[in-house]
């Protein structure tokens, strides 16, 4: 990591870091599995979730995360807050650093937000979704998922297909899963991708959902209804999803589908496949706790230098 | 070559003050448009170059150049309406600064200059303000709409230097035919910003590789090249003359340099920002808005091709597009900050460092592009160092360096692209309209 703690891009990290922060989300896990879930690791931090642009699930897991380590949180939403009466990013920054808050987890729809709210506090800023920018908590959790349910991601094809224009889980997905050792590519309408994605991330891009025939892993992205309607990106959503949708045609056995959610059911997927106990949505679901928790104590300590507290032991006692 | 015989009715105020008076000894005097190139004294004696050296101030100009002032056909005073930013007298000491003698304000101000009161009101606050010979352009359509056309006989009656939408292009092809019809009675020159809207959307950087990586919309370069395309057309049919301000798109060089070629009454701007820099900058800069501006920065191909167009002559000149914003507006998250960079005090640096002593041009050549063409393009009087005229010059030492930034800008605004570089060409001092208008503290 960067000599500061923050995660804001997936670039920020090295595969090591990501191993890091996923072994340490692996031992929360089995915190998990207990009566009482909660431990003391981050007793007398602050955290402040600062989300800009309606979340449910990421704030809910940043939330409920950091209350697990026993965190102050402070959570601001988007509705009613200084800055629909005008106030910038940097001043609403300014004013929380009052709270003397040790992190700062934002989301904004903005690409670079974090970036810029970073300039204005000493606190660690966690980036959970910066516009079209980028989601790196999401490819965390991702990488996470496929890692213990299927297997290490070196030499795996991931396949991912949709909208990626619009897609900030694809961009740090893609970056994560390559720095992992996963050839990745990109199955979208030549309307949804950006033009120089191939150069730019390293994919090989087509236009083919028959594409997706050998990847070990199918990645759907949500269709983002809201920017569709003036754009034209695509002439129908029928016709997008009768030449795009992952359905169980399209799939063959032991093809692995995850999708960040929430999910368009018959658009971009097929009811079939979000349901089908071989998907790896649930398992994503589910796994965003234990990361977002890895990513907290990962931000506060390891990546910081202050290694006395390691992960491995007396941090897991329950409080 | 496409270019207006002077237009005595452009009116080109300046603030009262005393004629200069002072002999610049020992330098190399350089106006390569009047075959000038010696080692000589330059004598300036009532605001006129030649005379009497008798009892005038000296200069030791010893290692110091000579050489026509810099005209910049493309900046933003933000007067009236954005004063904070930056105002007439602060705007045009930033010129001065630079050792830029003329300037022409475009008109994308609060209202937008586009009557002939407001244009009156600026050519009579210039006469009380400007620190040197300032010019404006007012707006081809009523309020930069796009709808209907401003009173372009009025305003060149005015004193208008050439007319102008930027910031926005004319959106409608039908409107910009009128205008390029109604230029026969007027013979008012359009300087166009050129951007089909639609193709450049919510974009707020070049659509590169850098906008994929990040995840910016971008604007394609095809957004300039196609809108370029159709006013070239357009001026083809109707016999018209335009003018392409800050072309930053390789695809745009080419049309324009068709065009040319098929002899389309076209000339071109490009400006130093685009010559020396690329939207890598935006990928790699903690602070990215320092490096937001429309035309965007595009990529290395793209400054490549502007480089051997401003060689080649197909882009004629270069303009600044100073661009003055307070620095708070460009604290914002990237696509939040306004486009725009200030660019008076370090254009001739900036070009001198990067095609002079970068082997792409000659000293001369780079005066003909900074001082001679521009002046000839708009029909403004063209700074010469011949005896007799008028001293709009600028007196530089082409192997001082400066780091920019470390010096406080004559701008009210710091929003510079340049921060930090190191650039080689001091302006030692300046003489705009017969006026001592800057001389370097040391």
């Amino acid at each position: 990591m960067t000599d500061r703690a923050s995660l804001i891009r997936i670039a920020d990290l090295t595969a090591d870091d990501v191993q890091r922060i996923l072994a340490t989300a692996d031992r929360f896990a089995s915190v998990m599995d207990r009566d009482i879930k909660k431990v003391p690791t981050l007793r007398g931090r602050t955290v402040v979730n600062l989300f800009l642009e309606p979340s449910t699930r990421t704030s809910t897991s940043f939330e409920l995360a950091a209350k697990r380590l026993s965190a102050d949180v402070v959570s601001i939403k988007g509705q009613g807050t200084s800055m629909e009466k005008g106030e910038t990013l940097k001043d609403t920054i300014l004013t929380l650093e009052a709270y003397e808050p040790d992190v700062f987890v934002i989301r904004h729809p903005q690409v670079g937000a974090c970036a810029v709210a970073e300039r204005y506090t000493d606190a660690a800023v966690v980036n959970a979704g910066d516009g079209t920018g980028e989601h790196p908590t999401q490819a965390l959790l991702d990488v996470f998922t496929v890692q213990q349910e299927v297997g290490p991601l070196d030499g795996m094809h991931v396949a991912i297909v949709g909208d990626v224009l619009h897609s900030r889980v694809a961009r740090s997905g893609i970056q994560a899963f390559r720095m992992m050792g996963a050839r990745v590519s990109v199955v979208s309408p030549p309307t949804l991708v950006p033009r120089h994605l191939a150069d730019a991330l390293g994919v090989e891009v087509t236009a083919d959902i028959r594409d997706i025939a050998d990847a070990d892993i199918v990645y759907v992205l949500r269709m983002q209804l809201e920017r569709m309607g003036a754009g034209g990106f695509v002439p129908s959503l029928e016709e997008y999803a009768r030449m795009y949708q992952v359905n169980h045609a399209r799939l063959r056995p032991g093809q692995r589908v995850m999708h960040a959610g929430p999910v368009n059911r018959g658009v971009e997927i097929s009811g079939g496949v979000v349901d089908d106990p071989d998907s790896l949505i649930e398992a994503q679901a589910a796994n965003g706790l234990v990361v977002r928790m890895a990513v907290l104590y990962d931000v506060l300590t390891e990546a910081a230098g202050d290694t006395g507290t390691g992960a491995g032991g007396a941090v897991l006692e329950a409080a | 070559m496409s270019t207006m015989a002077p237009n005595p009715r452009v009116r080109l105020p300046q603030r009262p003050g005393d004629p200069a008076d002072v002999v610049i000894r020992g330098a190399r005097i350089l106006d390569p448009a009047a075959g000038i190139d010696r080692v000589d004294d330059l004598v300036v004696r009532d605001g006129v170059i030649g005379g009497d050296p008798e009892g005038l101030e000296v200069i030791d100009g010893s290692g110091l150049t000579v050489i026509p002032g810099i005209v910049d056909v493309h900046v933003h005073l933000r007067t009236p309406g954005k004063e904070h930013a930056e105002d007439i007298a602060t705007g045009t000491a930033s010129a001065a600064a630079g050792g830029v003698v003329t300037v022409l304000a475009m008109p994308n101000t609060q209202p937008p200059t586009d009557n002939p009161s407001i244009l009156g009101s600026l050519l009579e606050r210039a006469s009380r303000e400007a620190v040197v010979p300032t010019g404006f352009i007012p707006a081809i359509t009523v309020g930069q709409a796009g709808e209907s056309l401003t009173e372009h006989g009025d305003l060149a009656e005015a004193g208008a230097a050439a007319l102008s939408d930027d910031g926005v292009p004319v959106g409608s092809a039908l409107v910009m035919r009128r205008a390029l019809q109604y230029q026969r009675a007027t013979g008012l020159l359009f300087t166009l910003h050129e951007e089909d809207m639609s193709l450049s959307g919510p974009g707020v950087m070049h659509e590169g590789i850098v906008s994929a990586r990040i995840g910016l919309a971008g604007i394609p370069g095809v957004s300039e090249a196609v809108q370029v395309a159709r006013d070239c057309a357009l001026a083809a049919y109707e016999g018209g003359r335009i003018h392409i301000c800050h072309v930053s798109a390789r695809e745009t060089v080419d049309e324009i340099r068709r065009a040319k070629e098929r002899g389309v009454q076209v000339t071109a701007e490009v400006t130093p920002h685009h010559l020396l820099l690329t939207d890598e900058r935006v990928g790699e800069d903690p602070d990215p808005a320092r490096f937001k501006m429309n035309p965007p920065l595009r990529d290395q191909d793209d400054r490549e091709a502007l480089i051997e167009a401003l060689v080649d002559g197909t882009l004629d000149c270069i303009a600044t597009d100073h661009a003055p914003h307070p620095g708070d507006e460009k604290e914002n998250p990237f696509a939040e900050a306004p486009f725009g960079v200030i660019g008076l005090e370090t254009a001739f640096a900036a070009c001198h460092t990067e095609l002079v002593l970068g082997g792409r041009m000659s000293l001369e050549d780079l005066i003909l592009r900074m001082s001679t063409r521009p002046a000839e393009i708009f029909g403004l009087p063209v700074p010469t160092l011949a005896d007799g005229a008028v001293a709009n010059l600028a007196v530089v030492d082409t192997a001082a360096t400066d780091r920019v930034g470390d010096r406080p800008y004559a701008s009210k605004s710091t929003n510079a692209a340049f921060v930090g570089m190191e650039l080689t060409g001091r302006i030692v001092m300046t003489l705009a309209g017969g006026q001592d208008v800057y001389r370097r503290e040391p």
